[in-house]
């Protein structure tokens, strides 16, 4: 069987077409979204909406709504929640974070088991992904999303980097500040929802930081950083599925170490800031022992 | 002859300009006035509210009592006519960027939405950069950058902006000495062309001969006017308690 033929093996399969679509879709998505909350220190806050998501999606199970929408709301409160924490009390936003995804993230697993006691659903298909089980409406959903992310940030990309780089200065000239940030916390809430089915809650992050922070190792501009991230997040995101095909291994996680291994080889070969090429000041002694040396402080 | 309320007033007009961030007060009483086509330097210790000022006055954060006018009208209504330079050291370097994304910036708000920035913005940028020195630094990344370049280059970023208004908080911090000539020539320009230009400044030597007009500030008004007029013992000592110290380590 030649390379061809190997990759073309699993395109017999609609379910696998459909996964892939969703792939790259969600590849591209996650980094898009993921290189600005990379560049504004806000990762966790990715981490934090996603968690988030869980009790939303058990109440519009429960309610015989569109689950995606129920998420959709509860990431959006949450992020809500966390700033109106941080605004009213000397708590500050990690610390806020923290409490609010974990209560919400223990409010999603306790509605989830009750739910299971009627009904059989697999609690495991939101936190870790089911990609193999997208429907075609969540495909054309996925898809949707993706072009609709993609175009607002076009549209709003001069504004989104001058409010990322400098938010004190683009408020200070007149940019509407509170109402990017705002803009862009639902459009992450956005690419969380419609990255949930292909990677589920607890590993989308990796989706959103892992490639865009590879990109960061490499690329030196905001909009090279978005673009070779999201390359790279559809190259993981396929890879990772047709691991996950000829090795019988789930998805989600096979997706999530092929972005870490792009990383890896970043953070140790990229020629910007690769480690291998931009050795500490006192160079003695094996790279191994240097390196572990530094980490030890001294 | 005009009554003195209709004729419009050219500067900035601050009158009873209270701040307090969680019930300390940072400002009292504010009563000033910042006159167009001047420089301004705006002095006092550590915690003294000189960015509080500045920021209350571009509406940045909330004043409990008090009105910041700009031509008889309220100033954060007109910051498409504003460009400030926050302090170097909140900004972080590490952001994917070269001088010359940073520079365009200066172009977002005279661009408007859903437009991409045009050849004019393309020039002036240009020209932003060449005047503070910074052409051949155009595609490095700011990162890479030393301290000084990094204020030049937040130089040609307000330039850009062809405001009227220009803030600068601590420009002359951690940077080399062609810098601070090149910071203070085009601040003499910019206030030469009429502009209205603040600037925060902690250094009490000799360069305070700069500047048109000096403000002495601790949480309320010490003293304004002229250097001659401002650089007095008692005013020093008023505003940095012991003026021989502050004085001798500046």
């Amino acid at each position: 069987m030649n390379l061809i033929e190997l990759l073309m093996d699993p395109l017999q399969f609609g379910f696998m077409q459909r996964s892939l679509v969703v792939a790259v879709a969600v590849g591209i998505l996650c980094a898009v979204m993921g290189s600005f909350l990379l560049v504004q220190r806000l990762a966790l806050l990715g981490d934090a909406i996603s968690h988030s998501l869980l009790p939303g999606l058990a109440i519009a199970f429960m309610l015989e709504v569109n689950i995606f929408v129920g998420a959709f709301i509860a990431g959006v409160l949450s992020t809500l929640l966390i700033n109106w924490i941080r605004q009213r009390t000397p708590i500050k936003e990690d610390a806020a974070m923290g409490i609010v995804f974990s209560a919400f993230f223990a409010l999603g697993i306790t509605l989830i088991s009750i739910i299971q006691r009627q009904v059989r659903i697999d609690l495991n298909h939101f936190l870790f992904g089911n990609i193999l089980g997208v429907t075609q409406t969540e495909v054309q959903a996925t898809v949707i999303t993706a072009v609709l992310v993609i175009v607002l940030v076009a549209l709003f990309y001069k504004e989104l980097n001058f409010f990322s780089f400098d938010p004190i200065g683009a408020e200070a000239a007149g940019l509407p500040v509170h109402l990017l940030g705002v803009g862009q916390m639902l459009l992450v809430a956005l690419t969380l929802v419609a990255s949930m089915k292909a990677v589920g809650v607890i590993l989308v992050l990796a989706m959103l930081i892992t490639p865009a922070g590879t990109a960061y190792l490499l690329v030196p501009r905001l909009h090279q950083v978005i673009g070779v991230g999201s390359l790279l997040g559809v190259v993981a995101s396929l890879g990772g599925m047709y691991l996950s095909y000829f090795f019988n291994i789930p998805s989600g996680p096979a997706i999530v170490l092929v972005a870490f291994g792009f990383f890896i080889l970043a953070f140790l070969f990229s020629p910007r800031s690769g480690i291998l090429f931009h050795r500490p000041k006192q160079a003695e002694g094996s790279p191994l022992w240097r390196e572990i040396r530094q980490l030890l402080g001294r | 002859m005009l009554k003195p309320s209709t004729l419009v007033t050219t500067g900035i007009q601050i009158r009873d300009l209270t701040v307090s961030y969680r019930s300390v007060l940072a400002l009292k009483d504010i009563n000033l006035s910042f006159g167009s086509g001047s420089l301004h330097g705006i002095l006092g210790p550590n915690g003294a509210g000189k960015s509080t000022l500045i920021k209350a006055m571009l509406g940045l954060i909330s004043a409990q009592s008090g009105s910041v006018l700009y031509r008889d009208r309220p100033l954060w209504q007109q910051r498409h006519r504003v460009a400030y330079v926050p302090q170097r050291s909140q900004i972080d370097w590490t952001y994917p960027a070269t001088a010359w994304d940073v520079v365009t910036m200066g172009r977002v708000q005279q661009t408007g939405w859903f437009r991409r920035l045009s050849s004019t913005s393309h020039q002036i940028a240009q020209q932003s950069l060449a005047r503070v020195g910074m052409q051949d630094f155009a595609q490095r990344g700011i990162g890479e950058l030393s301290g000084g370049q990094q204020q030049r280059v937040f130089l040609a970023r307000s330039l850009a902006q062809e405001a009227d208004l220009y803030f600068f908080d601590e420009p002359f911090v951690g940077v080399d000495q062609p810098t601070e000539q090149v910071l203070f020539e085009v601040f003499r320009e910019l206030a030469a062309a009429g502009k209205t230009v603040l600037v925060i400044h902690h250094d009490l030597g000799e360069s305070l001969e700069n500047f048109d007009q000096l403000l002495l500030l601790n949480k309320r008004v010490i003293a304004q006017g002229s250097p001659q007029q401002v650089i007095r013992p008692q005013f020093l000592q008023e505003t940095y308690g012991s003026w021989g110290d502050s004085w001798n380590a500046a």
